[in-house]
């Protein structure tokens, strides 16, 4: 069990393209940090170079306090889940929970008392005796996680344990994760493309873009307050919605409704007029279905829905748009980086599945437009991002973790980040500190909901 | 449903006989002249043409025969050193290539390879003339080196074949799995991929161990006295217990000496080959 702390950590490959690019982030003891992004990003990279497959091509890795650049994996004591699982093939599910332990040289006794227990917690021991090529994929899973939990390591590493299983065991799979970091309180590395896994995990998430962190937060704040565009599309599912928004006369001019310019964002942009709004799906609702006292708040427009999809518990509406070619270009650039393939100009709407709004049909809808975030689409900046929203967060955090350590060390995660100079320090400080159980429901130490962190001017 | 249930199962029936008896054919085709053989040697000379299949009496006079005549026992000492060490100086050559092609990248990878395949389907006979020459000139004639050069030369292309196919197949993560359970790169090695290259490179041993032992063309080439015929040349000059009986019978039983081991073997270690190359992978 040991902190990890990564400083300006960079890998450049033999091709001179930086995989992973001036990476900074601390990860403290006991928690469980989830790495995110595309394809490609340098995930895998970036927590090989933690367990010491990769070599560092520049920057310290600190685990436990201690600069592990050059140490050989063996010395680092980490224990590592691979995305195939990397059993043993010839040896049974005993052997390859024993392996390294036998390593260790500990005693026969002892390796079968603490194998045992490995079995027992991950309900593999009927099973001990068996090959490998005679288990289920998700019993090679839990064999695997058996060989990771058996020794003390100082870290768990995981990359995308789960992504070889199929849905149904995925979800199983993710609440035992959960359940067992919980209870050994051990350092976690996740990698993961799942959207599910990243937000129900991770006390902290963070996302990564071409090798470059992009931002570390607790997984609502990322949601809530995504500091760019990039994090903006790539958090959340269905994605946040993009929008042309065109600046005129001190008002947004959205493709279906208008709303005066928030100052803070009017401060910033200076002479330019069109900018992108990204507006979560979620929120916009059927106006009929919308509560009186709610209503007010926001803006009602009509819509003409394309196609909707009822699904029991939601329904989604498809409302195509016309959108400038340079919003465009933008998004598309961006739908290529996010994995993404469409891209129709068109917007997801998630409405209440009792709506009666029907395909092809022309419906109101109603949207509160303190929760649509500006985007600056030239560098992506979110514009509206509410710094103040996480700092009553953060002065609960340090109050409440009583652990001095984990507050004030993630502070270097946001200097990598393309646009964190408008986030001195805040984006890092916020989250739920590693020793509040389920970071989730520690509700006190979030940042207050944004319904009333974002007033329109 | 009932109907054309009752109308596959007589076809499947009919496929089934088809496959079996083609399956009895060739097993019969295949096996009938080793048969033949195994008859011939425990036939006494004088019985050859009793025009029956089996002998009229059986004798193991012809294996007593063999056993006695210094030509067959030296070529059977030389079989034996000379496939070895051919096959020990190919398989580890093989292994550091294979292991090369599998696991690194470097430039003409694709020429190595396909300069390896174009070599295992060249003539070799069409060398014979030439080395022989050449073989005389450089001393290396009627000497084992003179047999181990051209047998580890021929069969290393199909052995690096073998075993880069063989090889790529490893899944080399689990050294690094290995390493971060706190193996040493040695131990890492030993430990998580031998067990796993072990079959892979004992059935190119074994491939390369018959290419050199049932080659007749170089050994009848190569060499001309006892110092080192192999066996199946050596078969050739067999002259039987007597120059006025027909041989046949004693080199049948020759035949079957060295035809025998080599099927035991066979039998012996297809199961672990094939389980060795069939427990490989552990994907999810
Ligand atoms: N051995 C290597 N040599 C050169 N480039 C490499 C090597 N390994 C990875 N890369 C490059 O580094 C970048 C990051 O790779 P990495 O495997 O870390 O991505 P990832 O985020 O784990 O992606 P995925 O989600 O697909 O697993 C990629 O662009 C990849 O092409
Ligand atoms: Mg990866």
């Amino acid at each position: 069990m040991a902190p990890i702390t990564m400083n300006h950590i960079t890998k450049v490959y033999g091709d001179g393209y930086p995989a992973v690019n001036d990476v900074s982030l601390e990860i403290a003891d006991g928690e469980f940090m989830i790495l995110v992004g595309p394809s490609g990003c340098g995930k895998s990279t970036l927590l090989r170079m933690i367990v010491g497959l990769e070599d560092i091509s520049s920057g310290d890795m600190l685990i436990g306090g201690e600069r592990v650049n050059e140490k050989a994996p063996r010395d680092r004591n980490l224990s590592m889940v691979f995305q195939n699982y990397a059993l043993y093939p010839h040896l049974t599910v005993y052997e390859n929970i024993a392996f390294p332990l036998r390593l260790k040289g500990v005693s026969d006794d002892e390796i079968k008392r603490r194998v045992e227990e490995a079995a027992t917690t991950l309900e593999l021991t009927e099973h001990l005796q068996r090959k490998p090529s005679q288990l289920s994929g998700g019993q090679r899973q839990r064999v695997a996680m058996g060989r990771a939990i058996v020794r003390q390591a100082s870290a768990f590493l995981f990359d995308e344990p789960l992504s070889n299983l199929d849905a149904k065991l995925r979800g199983q799979m993710r609440t035992e994760i959960l359940r067992l970091q919980r209870r050994l309180d051990t350092t976690t590395v996740y990698v993961t493309h799942d959207q599910t896994e990243a937000m129900t995990l991770g006390d902290r998430v963070a996302v990564m873009r071409k090798g470059v962190l992009q931002q570390v937060a607790s997984p609502r704040e990322l949601y809530e307050q995504p500091l760019n565009l990039f994090v903006a599309g790539f958090i959340g599912s269905p994605p946040m919605n993009f929008l042309p928004a065109a600046i005129e006369d001190n008002q947004v001019k959205l493709p279906f409704l208008s709303y005066p310019l928030p100052r803070e964002v009017a401060a910033q942009i200076g002479d330019s007029d069109l900018l992108i709004a990204g507006i979560r799906p979620e929120h916009f609702a059927d106006s009929s279905l919308v509560d009186e006292h709610k209503r007010d708040r926001g803006t009602t427009f009509e819509v003409k829905v394309d196609v909707t999809e009822w699904l029991g518990s939601q329904q989604y509406a498809y409302v195509p748009f016309e959108a400038p070619e340079e919003i465009n270009r933008h998004l598309a650039e961006l739908q290529q980086e996010l994995d993404g393939e469409q891209m129709r100009t068109q917007m997801i709407v998630s409405l209440d599945p009792a709506s009666r709004i029907r395909d092809g049909a022309k419906a109101e809808l109603w949207l509160d437009p303190s929760r649509v975030h500006l985007f600056d689409p030239r560098t992506g900046k979110n514009l509206t991002r509410d710094a103040k929203a996480e700092a009553p967060a953060a002065t609960a955090t340090s109050s409440a973790s009583g652990s001095a350590s984990s507050a004030p060390a993630p502070a270097p995660a946001s200097s990598s980040a393309a646009a964190s100079s408008t986030a001195p320090a805040s984006s890092a400080a916020a989250p739920a500190p590693a020793s509040a159980p389920a970071s989730g429901s520690a509700g006190s130490a979030e940042p207050p909901a944004p319904d009333g962190s974002l007033r329109p001017t | 449903m009932t109907g054309s249930a009752t109308a596959t199962r007589p076809k499947q029936r009919r496929q089934r006989s088809i496959s079996v008896g083609g399956a009895i054919l060739i097993v019969v085709y295949t096996m009938l002249p080793i048969a033949w053989i195994l008859s011939l040697s425990l036939k006494s000379p004088g019985d050859l043409t009793n025009k029956k299949f089996l002998p009229s009496h059986w004798t193991l006079a012809n294996y007593r025969t063999v056993f006695k005549t210094s030509l067959f026992t030296d070529a059977l000492r030389n079989s034996i050193g000379i496939s070895l060490i051919a096959t020990v100086i190919g398989v580890v050559v093989a292994t550091f290539a294979a292991y090369a092609i599998a696991r690194l990248d470097f430039p003409g990878k694709r020429v190595i390879l396909s300069l390896a395949l174009a070599i295992a389907i060249f003539p070799q006979v069409a060398l014979l003339g030439s080395l022989f020459s050449m073989w005389r000139a450089v001393k290396l004639y009627d000497t084992w080196p003179g047999l181990i050069i051209p047998y580890v030369s021929f069969t290393l292309p199909l052995s690096i074949w073998v075993l880069s196919a063989f090889f790529r197949e490893i899944p080399w993560e689990m050294e690094q799995a290995a390493q971060v359970d706190g193996a040493t790169a040695w131990q890492a090695f030993t430990k998580a991929i031998v067990p796993l290259a072990a079959p892979g490179v004992f059935t190119t041993a074994i491939i390369a161990f018959f290419a050199a032992w049932q080659d007749f063309a170089f050994a009848i080439t190569l060499t001309s006295t006892n110092r080192a015929r192999t066996v199946p040349a050596a078969l050739a000059f067999f002259t039987g217990a007597s120059q006025f009986q027909q041989p046949t019978t004693a080199i049948a039983a020759g035949a079957i000496v060295v035809t025998v081991p080599i099927i035991i073997l066979v039998l012996v270690f297809q199961r672990r080959i094939v389980a060795g190359l069939t427990a490989g992978a552990v994907k999810g």
